[in-house]
């Protein structure tokens, strides 16, 4: 629970930055919400997770006081926003996957954790249209937005894999053919090079991750419990 | 305040903050604050109002998950309670079942059409609250809010919300 609570809190965090420079207005109204869907899915996700935990935390403690090597994060969700097709390409990739993780938990025992993946799952099928539909623009528009989606999916692929690790195994192979039929349409392709990284769902992140939770948290760290 | 200075007050108190039917009353007339020709009742964001050990119970649930509105909703909870007299309030949010616009109350169509916004029906029957018009173009679907897309009307021109089906 507290991975999947640290895959959106680290996305919100990415996507948020780009309010205010998004190619147009529209676009950067449309990041901001769907950053405040992945930070709430967050803090939702957080709330229930200190109450298992049982011992009085609550969502701001995980969020706020937890270290890089606490964080079980996707390294996909850390990566820098790069330019706008690196941003698409990341969230497309994410949201194949968490429409099946949504859709799995929407249907588990616990009804609060339920309650919280059907409406997350709802917001994910948005989420999907709008990022779909710019991988595919991007891909199959200008020489330049097709090259840039290309090397974003280059760069991005390696950190595909370790979605599937663990408990979320079983959802590879409809993710598979969610992003092959999109990227298809865009014509775009998978690298060829098999090489993967993993780690981040043990605490074991790229370098980019630190720098986004100093920025995010230094504010709490200085001033424990500030409110405002 | 001390509500012991003042044995009036006290009393006063006493006698409205056991009555459920009087705080559930006030709450319902608390209004969305993006969309304030709505009530968090006819919203659907109101699920119960309760009166436990002396207290008054409130608990609502978010559309969007990171709905901004519900940090002021909850304050605008306690404030219309306070004012009433009601001065042990707890404001609780569930998840649990899940918002969807089928809450909505039926009747709200009519006050959001009256408001510029098109109610929620599924996306082909979308009509602009203007002029009628049907089949409006998207300009995104995300809009002022997250249960909001914006849209423009191919009749008369006009820009508009349409409160998404979810």
């Amino acid at each position: 629970m507290l991975a999947h609570a640290d895959d959106n809190m680290v996305l919100a965090q990415r996507l948020g930055a780009w309010i205010s420079r998004a190619p147009e207005l529209e676009e950067d109204i449309a990041l901001g919400n769907i950053a405040l869907d992945h930070l709430g899915v967050a803090r939702a996700l957080y709330t229930l997770a200190g109450a298992v935990e049982g011992r009085g935390r609550d969502e701001d403690d995980l969020a706020m006081f937890r270290s890089e090597r606490e964080y079980l994060n996707l390294l996909l969700v850390e990566q820098p926003n790069g330019d706008f097709a690196h941003t698409m390409v990341r969230q497309f990739l994410f949201d194949c996957y968490q429409l099946q993780l949504w859709e799995d938990l929407s249907a588990c025992d616990d009804v609060e954790l339920a309650g919280i993946a059907s409406r997350a799952l709802k917001e994910a099928r948005y989420h999907f249209r709008h990022s779909s539909g710019w991988v595919i623009r991007l891909g199959d528009g200008t020489e330049e937005s097709s090259r840039r989606a290309q090397s974003a999916v280059d760069a991005l692929w390696q950190y595909t894999d370790e979605m599937f690790q663990g408990d979320t195994a079983g959802y590879r192979l409809a993710w598979e053919r969610a992003v092959m039929s999109g990227l298809a349409e865009a014509g775009l392709t998978i690298p060829e090079d098999p090489h993967q990284r993993g780690g981040g769902r043990r605490g074991l992140h790229t370098e980019h991750l630190g720098f986004l939770l100093a920025e995010m948290q230094w504010m709490q760290r200085s001033y424990p419990g500030l409110k405002w | 305040m001390d509500a012991a200075l003042l044995p009036g007050v006290e009393v006063v108190i006493a006698a409205t903050a056991v009555d459920p039917e009087r705080a559930r009353e006030v709450v319902s007339w608390v209004v969305d604050p993006e969309i304030p020709v709505l009530t968090i009742a006819e919203l659907g964001i109101l699920r119960d109002v309760v009166v436990e050990e002396g207290q008054v119970v409130v608990t609502i649930t978010p559309t969007y998950s990171g709905c901004p509105a519900m940090r002021q909703i909850e304050d605008d909870i306690r404030t219309h309670l306070g004012v009433a007299g009601f001065d042990r309030v707890v404001v609780k949010t569930t998840h649990t079942p899940a918002w969807t616009t089928d809450w909505i109350d039926p009747q709200a169509g009519a006050k959001l059409v009256a408001f510029g916004i098109a109610p929620p029906t599924s996306s082909t029957e979308v009509l602009c609250p203007r002029c009628d018009a049907s089949a409006p173009r998207t300009v995104s679907s995300f809009g002022s809010t997250a249960c909001k897309a914006l849209m423009v009307c191919v009749r008369c021109g006009e820009p508009f919300d349409w409160f998404k089906e979810f």
